[in-house]
Order: C-alpha cells, then sequence, then structure tokens
C-alpha cells in the first residue's frame, strides 16, 4: 500500500477508526509497564534520589517535541512537493501536540532543575533553544489560526515549519557545541550508551509509551481536522445554495 | 541585471521619497533607547554594562517596524505580479529588494547607534564594537525578515503576527550580536570567535531567507 492511497481522506478516516482502539490499547499497556519499571523497578539515583524519576516523563517528551517538529518538517515537503492533501492536515494536527510535549519538558525540567542546579531555569543552549522551538510551536499555531482558508494556511505553515527546522540540530547539538549545565547527550551518542541498563530499559518503555500516545493524539487529531474540514465545507455549500435560491 | 537594478533603484526611491518611512525606523529606534534608561534608571555604570544589549533590541525591533510592507505595498498595487511573472529570479528579485530594504533602515540604525551609545555612557571602543556587529548583524535580521513578510502577503492580516514569527528566528543573531560587542569591552571570550559566528549567520540567512521568502510568494500568489 502506497502513501499515496491514504490520499483519501474517506479511506484514511476509516483505516483510523479501525487501528485506533488498538493503538489505545498499546499505549495503555506500555505506559503501565513503563511506569510500573520507573517507580518499582528503577533505582534511585546515589546522588539524586527518588527526583531522577523525573526523567523518565522529561526524556520522552523532549524526544517527542523534537520528532514532532521533524514530522512536521516531513509534513510540509509532503504539502509543498507533492500536494499531498492530507499532508497539511498532519501538519496542522501535530503542532498542539508537539507544543504540548515541548511544554512538559520545560516543567517537567524545570522541577528537576530546581532540587538539582538549585535554579528553575538558567539561560544555557540546550533549554533556551527548547524555548525557541516551543516559542516557534506557537508562532505557528497562531499562524494557523489567523488564515481562513485551510489550504493557504496550510502552505504559509510549510515555509515556515521548514524555516524552523533548522533549530532541531541547534537543539540536538547544543550540549556538545557549548559547555552547558545541562548533562550531555547519554542514550543516542557514538560508542553506545552511558546510561545503566537498569535505567535504560524503564526508559525505553517510557520512550515506547509515550511515542504511541503521540501517534494516537495524533491520528485521533486528524481525524477530527478531517471532519471539521467536511463540516466547513458542508456549511459553505450551504450559505452557497441559499444565496443562489 | 537590468531587472534587478530596476527593482532596486525603483524601492530605493519609493522608500526615500514621501511615504516612504526609511527614517521611521531610526525614529523608533531612539524613542526605545531613550525609553530604557527611564525604565532601569539614569545608574550611568549599568547602562555602560548593558548598553550594547539595549542598542541591539532597539535595532532589532526597530528593524522589524517597516517589514510588513515590503511585499504588501507590491502586493496591493499589483507589481508583485509582474515581478512574479517576470523573467528574473524571484530569488534574486527578492535579494535585491531586501538589500534595498537595508540601505533604507538597516544602515541608517547603524549609522545612528554612535550617538545613542553615547547617551548610554558607552567608551569609545564599545561604540565601535556595536557599531561593527550591527553592520554585520542587521543584514541578518532583514534577509530573516523577508520570509516574514512574504508569509505576510500570504495572510494579508498578518502584520501583528510578523513579529511572533520572526522574533524566534532573530534570537541567534541576538544572541552572538551582543556577545560580540561584549567581548570587545570585558572579554573573556576574543572578540573575533563571536563575530565570526555573527557573519556566518548572515551568510546563512543570505541563503535560506530569499529562497523560503520565494517559496511563500509563489505559494500565495496560486
Amino acid at each position: 500500500m502506497a502513501l499515496i492511497d491514504f490520499a483519501n481522506p474517506s479511506r484514511f478516516v476509516a483505516l483510523v477508526e479501525r487501528v485506533l482502539p488498538w493503538l489505545v490499547v498499546a499505549t495503555l499497556f506500555t505506559f503501565g509497564v513503563g511506569l510500573y519499571q520507573t517507580f518499582f523497578i528503577a533505582p534511585d539515583d546515589y546522588q539524586q534520589g527518588a527526583t531522577v524519576k523525573i526523567m523518565f516523563i522529561h526524556v520522552p517528551s523532549a524526544w517527542l517535541g523534537m520528532f514532532c517538529w521533524g514530522l512536521m518538517s516531513l509534513a510540509s515537503l509532503g504539502t509543498l512537493v507533492w500536494r499531498h492533501p492530507l499532508a497539511d492536515v498532519a501538519a496542522k494536527s501535530a503542532a498542539p501536540i508537539g507544543a504540548a510535549f515541548t511544554f512538559l519538558c520545560l516543567v517537567t525540567g524545570s522541577l528537576w532543575g530546581r532540587p538539582m542546579w538549585g535554579t528553575y531555569w538558567v539561560w544555557d543552549a540546550r533549554l533556551t533553544s527548547v524555548l525557541v522551538m516551543f516559542l516557534m510551536y506557537l508562532g505557528l499555531i497562531a499562524l494557523w489560526r489567523s488564515v481562513d482558508d485551510p489550504a493557504r494556511a496550510g502552505r504559509a505553515a510549510a515555509i515556515l515549519t521548514l524555516v524552523g527546522a533548522v533549530n532541531l540540530p541547534i537543539i540536538k547539538f547544543s550540549v556538545d557545541w557549548w559547555n552547558t549545565l545541562h548533562q550531555p547527550a547519554s542514550v543516542f551518542r557514538l560508542g553506545g550508551p552511558t546510561i545503566d541498563p537498569s535505567i535504560l530499559v524503564p526508559l525505553a518503555w517510557m520512550a515506547i509509551a509515550f511515542t504511541l500516545l503521540f501517534v494516537t493524539l495524533h491520528l485521533a487529531a486528524m481525524r477530527t481536522e478531517i471532519l471539521r474540514r467536511r463540516i466547513r465545507t458542508l456549511r459553505l455549500m450551504q450559505v452557497h445554495s441559499a444565496q443562489g435560491a | 541585471m537590468d531587472a534587478l537594478a530596476a527593482v532596486f533603484i525603483r524601492d530605493m526611491r519609493i522608500a526615500t521619497r514621501i511615504g516612504g518611512g526609511a527614517l521611521m525606523g531610526v525614529l523608533f529606534f531612539l524613542a526605545v533607547v531613550i525609553l530604557l534608561p527611564f525604565a532601569i534608571g539614569p545608574d550611568l555604570a549599568l547602562l555602560r554594562r548593558i548598553g550594547p544589549a539595549i542598542l541591539w533590541i532597539g535595532a532589532l525591533l526597530a528593524s522589524l517596524l517597516a517589514l510588513d510592507r515590503l511585499f504588501a505595498a507590491d502586493h496591493e498595487d499589483g507589481s508583485l505580479d509582474l515581478i512574479l511573472l517576470g523573467r528574473s529570479p524571484l530569488e534574486l528579485v527578492i535579494i535585491a529588494k531586501a538589500l534595498s530594504h537595508w540601505l533604507t533602515t538597516g544602515l541608517p540604525l547603524v549609522l545612528v547607534s554612535p550617538v545613542l551609545g553615547l547617551f548610554l555612557n558607552l567608551e569609545p571602543v564599545a561604540i565601535g564594537a556595536v557599531m561593527l556587529t550591527l553592520l554585520i548583524g542587521t543584514p541578518a535580521l532583514t534577509f530573516i525578515g523577508v520570509i516574514g513578510a512574504a508569509l505576510a502577503v500570504m495572510l494579508r492580516r498578518g502584520g501583528l503576527l510578523l513579529p511572533v514569527l520572526v522574533l524566534p528566528l532573530t534570537i541567534p543573531v541576538l544572541i552572538f550580536g551582543v556577545s560580540a560587542a561584549n567581548a570587545a569591552v570585558v572579554g573573556p571570550v576574543p572578540f573575533a570567535t563571536p563575530l565570526a559566528i555573527l557573519g556566518a549567520l548572515t551568510l546563512m540567512s543570505l541563503v535560506v531567507g530569499p529562497v523560503a521568502a520565494a517559496a511563500a510568494l509563489r505559494q500565495g500568489s496560486e
């Protein structure tokens, strides 16, 4: 099945209806396993104590915040290059979810920073670049909300999304390029992860759970967006025929 | 080439004649920089320390001021359609327009910054450093701004949204502009390092800005 087969919104919605219950079950299951491992299996840190548990929320939401912008960039290419009819639906419905994950990342990081670094916020490169990404998410949502024609809004947002994608490598490598208070990369790095398996395994479960949550929310939001556009079209047709009569 | 020169000269003329608003940015810059000491207090030692940052913030805000008219005015009188239909590559036309926009709004900011630096009790070295960083950095603000200006044409009522979209993208320019200006005065980083990154940002925005703006204008014309 090629990507173009999903171009038909009705077929896509039908597929989402079929897949969504399974995804919800899978999300709940992985969250169950992940949270159980987080609270009962993963050991407390010898320095940080129980606050290290914040990491199991903080790190996956940071990943998802960046992953979501990456997905939106791909969808933007779909909008601009291939004119895929669902690409701007995907980009639009991803933006609030990505903003929420980025917000979660900032809040948990801040709460974690207070006991560990002694401050809620420092202006270091990693924190600042994530904050910039959050601002750009908000700008993007504002852009979507300021144009009434969805196709036109989609193309404008696609260009802004691609320009904003410059920020992604900056966030990823900010801990390597600058000496920051934030710790350097310890999971996805050359030479393998530096985290002990007893923490890495629960973290992996939580990452899978967050990703599944993202996919579930995103598909549901895309379905909602398709239905919303149908209602809009129906209303426009109604007004049109009322004027014509 | 003739067409590009024609666009450039036309934009310069429009900007410098009545209703063009070339010096509006300078007045705004002046107002912002004079407002801040009222808010902070007339502590000359403090002003000297944060002076470069104040000048950069003022220049950043002032360079955004006239931006939303860059393509919107052309869109209203129809000349944007002619530019889009024309034979010269849209990216180059945008560079020509951005260049004339910078000469009429960005360069005046650079030229008045020494005077404002005196208000902020800056030393001659600091004034020179701020001028140099603004000279290198303000083109980046213009070339990033053209993306927002092109999007504003698509949005029609995009004037308010434009700063929200453009400001996050200008943060790196602000960071390295101010840190280069500060490095010249207090150190500890050598002056050349942040200055080189600032130059790199300007060159990058020279490439990315016109291409993205051209894409936005083409999409918007459909």
